[in-house]
């Protein structure tokens, strides 16, 4: 009896629903269902086939894509940390090398500047003491020369006055009288005339 | 007749009547656009995943950014446990969008204006999502129904309303996209139709409003396909990771 009934309204209800899809055949396209099996059959054919190349041809390769795009940019910037970190210490070896010769030059400076002062005060010195020994040689030739001149002078004077008495007077004056007189005038005047 | 907003949905039969049994499988204007969306898909993403040059061009670009799209929608929504699944919901998404966005050409056919071809993707995905949910946790599956931290009175009935809310799943899913593509069109044609009517007088004013709901109707076609991809990765999300 439950059956029969559950039969019954089953298929009434389909009666009215072939009605309501009858009424609404010039309403909506999408309630008939005419070409229901044939869209859910081609709906299957091309997403099937969409899903099943997609899945093993094309993403695969999308993704593989990335991924070795990915690590080839990871391995640039690996590279170029690499070659940097070379750079800088190239640069600061360079700099090293540069101070180092900086310091070298200025000591090679330094040396010669002083081995050229030593030589400079060494000959200086020498020439010191050769100047210093001529010196003390012409003074020892004045010393002498003024030393000796009172001598010859008188001398000089000695004979002069021998020659000039001879002359005026025309008498033999005794040497040694004159020389007497003269050696008296050199000592009374020879504070004037040699300042000792 | 053209002036009918619906019969743009009509579906005819192009080239003879294939049967099998009972059954009418004919080629129809719809399977036209279906395989039209699927060639468009297979043609853009085979160009774009041929080459692989380290700076990409347009279509390589386009293909790799939709890859990370799919990508980060799915991790976002269902995390790492999801990521099987990821060709299918990438092969979703591509069909509803290409389906809605071939429907935007003139005089062309929307495939997704169709409530059985969204009803069978619906139903596809709600039968798979609760296959998946069974295998991953068992009977357990079923504690989907019985959320945490309810008063033992309410429980009864909140069980009843989850268990309504789980089975509508499909039909809401598939009615979601449907209705918005249906309305959409239609609603674009019976402006067209004002246009034509209101003639060169008035017929700026609908005009400019068709011109207003052409953008929108792309926008909505996007969003659909987007929405229609999401809320199947947070179906997917129910069956791997099972809060409740």
């Amino acid at each position: 009896m439950i059956k029969k009934i559950i039969y019954h309204s089953v298929f009434f209800s389909f009666l009215t629903h072939k009605k309501v899809f009858g009424a609404e055949s010039g309403g909506m396209p999408q309630l008939d269902p005419e070409f229901w099996v044939s869209q859910i059959f081609w709906l299957t054919i091309t997403f099937g086939i969409l899903y099943v190349v997609l899945s093993k041809l094309i993403l695969p390769k999308i993704s593989s894509n990335l991924e070795s795009r990915k690590s080839q940019i990871s391995d640039n910037i690996e590279a170029a940390d690499k070659q940097r970190k070379e750079s800088d210490a190239k640069l600061k070896e360079y700099e090293e090398i540069i101070t180092k010769s900086k310091i070298e030059a200025k000591n090679i400076f330094n040396q010669a500047r002083e081995k050229v002062l030593k030589d400079i005060n060494a000959k200086r010195d020498v020439l010191d003491k050769q100047i210093d020994e001529e010196i003390v040689k012409a003074e020892n030739e004045i010393n002498k020369l003024r030393k000796d001149a009172p001598i010859k002078i008188n001398k000089i004077a000695i004979e002069t006055a021998s020659e000039l008495t001879q002359k005026l007077i025309g008498a033999e004056v005794n040497n040694s009288s004159i020389s007497a007189i003269v050696d008296d005038l050199s000592k009374r005047n020879g504070d004037k005339y040699y300042g000792n | 007749m053209a002036a009918n907003p619906m019969t743009q949905f009509e579906v005819y039969r192009i080239g003879p009547e294939i049967k099998i049994g009972a059954f009418d499988i004919s080629f129809t204007n719809a399977s036209l656009f279906m395989v039209v969306s699927s060639l468009a898909i297979l043609i853009i993403f085979n160009l774009g995943s041929k080459k692989n040059s380290l700076l990409p061009n347009k279509l390589q670009l386009l293909a790799e950014l939709s890859y990370t799209f799919i990508t980060k929608m799915i991790s976002d929504t269902a995390g790492s446990k999801a990521k099987p699944y990821f060709a299918f919901i990438f092969s979703l998404f591509m069909f509803v969008l290409f389906c809605n966005m071939f429907g935007m050409i003139p005089y062309s056919f929307t495939v997704t204006s169709h409530i059985i071809v969204t009803f069978i993707l619906a139903a596809f995905i709600f039968i798979g999502v609760t296959i998946i949910g069974f295998i991953k946790h068992g009977f357990g599956y079923l504690r989907l129904f019985v959320p945490s931290g309810v008063p033992a009175v309410l429980l009864p009935l909140i069980v009843v309303i989850e268990i309504i809310s789980y089975l509508s799943r499909p039909v809401s899913l598939s009615v979601r996209l449907f209705a918005n593509m249906m309305a959409g069109h239609t609603m674009m044609k019976v402006f067209g139709g004002f246009v034509i009517s209101l003639g060169i007088v008035g017929g700026w004013l609908p005009l400019s409003f068709s011109v207003a709901l052409t953008g929108l109707e792309i926008l909505v076609a996007f969003l659909q396909a987007y929405v229609f991809a999401i809320l199947t990765c947070i179906y997917l999300n129910d069956a791997l990771n099972l809060h409740h």
